[in-house]
């Protein structure tokens, strides 16, 4: 036969040749590749799930850590919670190092018709106008809110506080913000039963952080009544928190992870008597070892690949769209009312190239190595 | 030409059950003609045309393809004589199950780069020779013992081998089928095919294609026509 003809480079024909017989191979071994495919698909998917769930909640304990003041100066009285004034402010105003100090507002607000804790907040810059409010979506979902409707709250004083509601969260800060409520200071002094000229807490910036530590034990000797609490501190309780939720998820991975191993161990334990006497026409009717194995290769990698790319892609709707309902129990408790944990998509590169390399390599692997050792016998053996 | 000089070739060598299955053949064979190795089970029929057509290495001696060594190559060289310059029909007929006739016969090309569409048009043109054209799509589970030998020499055929071996061609089929057989053959030979064929059926060591027959026993030679 001439070689003529043809555009394609004699690789890529070979290559094309090498396919060809893969799926003609596979196609044989239907029932078989089929079930090896829906199992690889499922892990990818369970593994692809953990690990953008995880990195999705990373993300989320970041997004609520970055804007956290270095240093949160509350008072206690009789080991309790209570007010600071604006006396205690000024005191601490003296201590150097200290930058900005910004008194906080804030509070927990029950809702017996929803039957859940609000945080009720002023923030410092920008806060809505008197008599309107800002609210977490979830409870808007809850409560059946709307921008324009008026929600009533009932205030220490006794009385009823009707707001208007101003705006929602995005669902973007919705984990940290499904049961918060934003309004003016006009409206949460009543609300809370905080006096004039009292605040929650205050809010301390440092101006050089390896500081932070030292300004805290000045704030201890100048209010002793004062609980300095430090963002790092913050930090470790988030990471406490978070490291708690993941060490779930990757004892739910390494369950996965020893059954993918399990599937692969299978699949390499060797092959099919089926499959070694085809091997064994191949060596004789001229292949190269390297060219069966270029053909096992791409039986390989059509079915890893492909069942990557779908278990990823369905990992990701799960996570980013569905939202997550396989793994939601996981969330729950996270605020008072269950987040509608639609996650913003995040997708770590170097989190695909693990699962890949941990998932694709050794199934290729896995496939190859007993078809080289098929292979590399002698292909007389054919004509015995 | 190929040549054999002094060629041994020994099973489970080094070991007590060592034994030679071909013991010391010197064995020229010209191009262009069908060679007959005959003589009864175990005689080494079949361990000596795999030597021939570098499917094993002798143990000792040399083969010899148009003056050029070929017995000491590596595998990598032998595996492209294989492809090259060897077509093989196995008794057996190995076909691989679960292709098409087609499919089956434009295996060997495969590895060779050719365009896919020029593979096929070659090897409907050797289907149709062979009367096979209207089982090129079927499953080769399918296939009667004659249609099935029939799909093993289109197999053999595809990539234009100077040397067809074939191993115990007749041994599945019937006399009708053997007979048929032999007419491709003849018809093979008519175009200058070198065919080297192991068989002990009668009829094939009776057959007027034949030229030559190379008669073993234990591995020697004990009659070379």
């Amino acid at each position: 036969m001439g070689r003529t003809g043809s555009l394609m480079s004699p690789w890529i024909e070979r290559q094309a040749a090498f396919i060809d017989h893969a799926v003609r191979a596979m196609g044989r071994r239907r029932a078989h590749q089929i079930g090896l495919w829906l199992v690889y698909t499922l892990l990818v998917f369970l593994l692809a799930s953990v690990m953008l769930f995880a990195h999705a909640l990373r993300h989320e304990a970041r997004l609520l850590l970055r804007d956290a003041p270095e240093l949160v100066v509350q008072r206690l009285e009789g080991g309790r919670h209570a007010l600071l004034s604006a006396a205690h402010l000024e005191s601490l105003r003296a201590i150097r190092g200290v930058g900005q100090i910004v008194p906080r507002l804030w509070g927990y607000y029950y809702d017996p018709i929803s039957r859940a804790n609000y945080t009720l907040m002023t923030p410092h810059d920008d806060p809505p106008p008197p008599g309107r409010m800002i609210i977490g979506a979830g409870i808007a979902r809850v409560r059946g809110l709307a921008v324009g409707d008026l929600f009533s709250l009932k205030g220490g004083d006794g009385k009823s506080h009707a707001l208007t509601v101003h705006g929602t969260f995005s669902s973007a800060s919705e984990l940290i913000s499904s049961d918060l409520i934003l309004m003016h200071e006009a409206d949460l002094r009543p609300l809370l039963s905080i006096p004039e000229g009292w605040y929650t807490d205050l809010a301390l910036t440092v101006a050089q952080p390896r500081e932070v530590a030292k300004v805290a034990e000045k704030v201890m000797q100048r209010l002793p009544e004062a609980r300095p609490i430090l963002r790092a501190e913050l930090l470790r309780t988030y990471h406490a928190l978070f490291d708690w939720r993941e060490g779930i998820l990757l004892t739910l991975l390494s369950v996965v992870l020893l059954a993918f191993v399990i599937l692969v161990w299978d699949k390499a334990s060797g092959l099919g008597a089926e499959e070694r006497r085809e091997i064994g026409i191949l060596k004789a009717i001229g292949w190269q070892t390297g060219e069966v194995l270029a053909m096992k290769l791409w039986e390989g990698a059509i079915l890893s690949l492909s069942a990557f790319l779908v278990g990823y892609v369905l990992a990701y709707l799960h996570i980013f769209v569905a939202p997550a309902p396989l793994l939601e129990a996981m969330l729950k408790g996270w605020a008072v009312l269950y987040p509608a944990f639609v996650l913003p998509p995040r997708v770590d590169g170097v989190q695909v190239l693990t699962l890949f390399f941990f998932t694709v390599f050794p199934f290729i692997a896995a496939m190859v190595i007993p078809a080289w050792k098929a292979a590399v016998t002698d292909p007389d053996a054919v004509m015995r | 030409m190929i040549e054999l000089e002094g060629v041994r070739k020994i099973f489970n060598e080094g070991r007590s059950n060592a034994f030679a299955a071909i013991d010391g053949i010197d064995l020229a064979i010209r191009s262009g003609a069908v060679t007959l190795f005959t003589g009864p089970s175990g005689s080494g029929k079949t361990t000596l045309l795999t030597l021939i057509g570098c499917l094993a290495r002798p143990s000792e001696g040399r083969i010899r393809l148009d003056g050029r060594p070929v017995s000491g190559l590596p595998e990598r060289f032998l595996t492209e004589l294989r492809r090259t310059t060897f077509g093989f029909i196995f008794q057996r007929f190995n076909l691989i199950h679960g292709l098409s006739v087609l499919e089956n016969v434009i295996l060997p090309a495969a590895p060779l780069g050719i365009p896919r569409q020029q593979v096929v048009r070659s090897a409907l043109e050797i289907l149709e020779r062979l009367d096979l054209t209207r089982k090129a799509d079927s499953p080769v589970a399918w296939l009667s013992g004659g249609e099935a030998q029939r799909t093993a020499m289109a197999r053999a055929l595809i990539n234009r081998p100077r040397v067809l071996i074939a191993d115990e061609p007749t041994a599945n089929l019937d006399s009708r089928l053997a007979g048929e057989f032999l007419q491709i053959i003849a018809d093979l030979r008519a175009e200058g095919q070198t065919v080297l064929i192991s068989s002990h059926d009668p009829l094939v060591v009776r057959a007027p294609v034949v030229e030559r027959v190379v008669m073993l026993r234990d591995g020697r030679i004990v009659e070379s026509g």
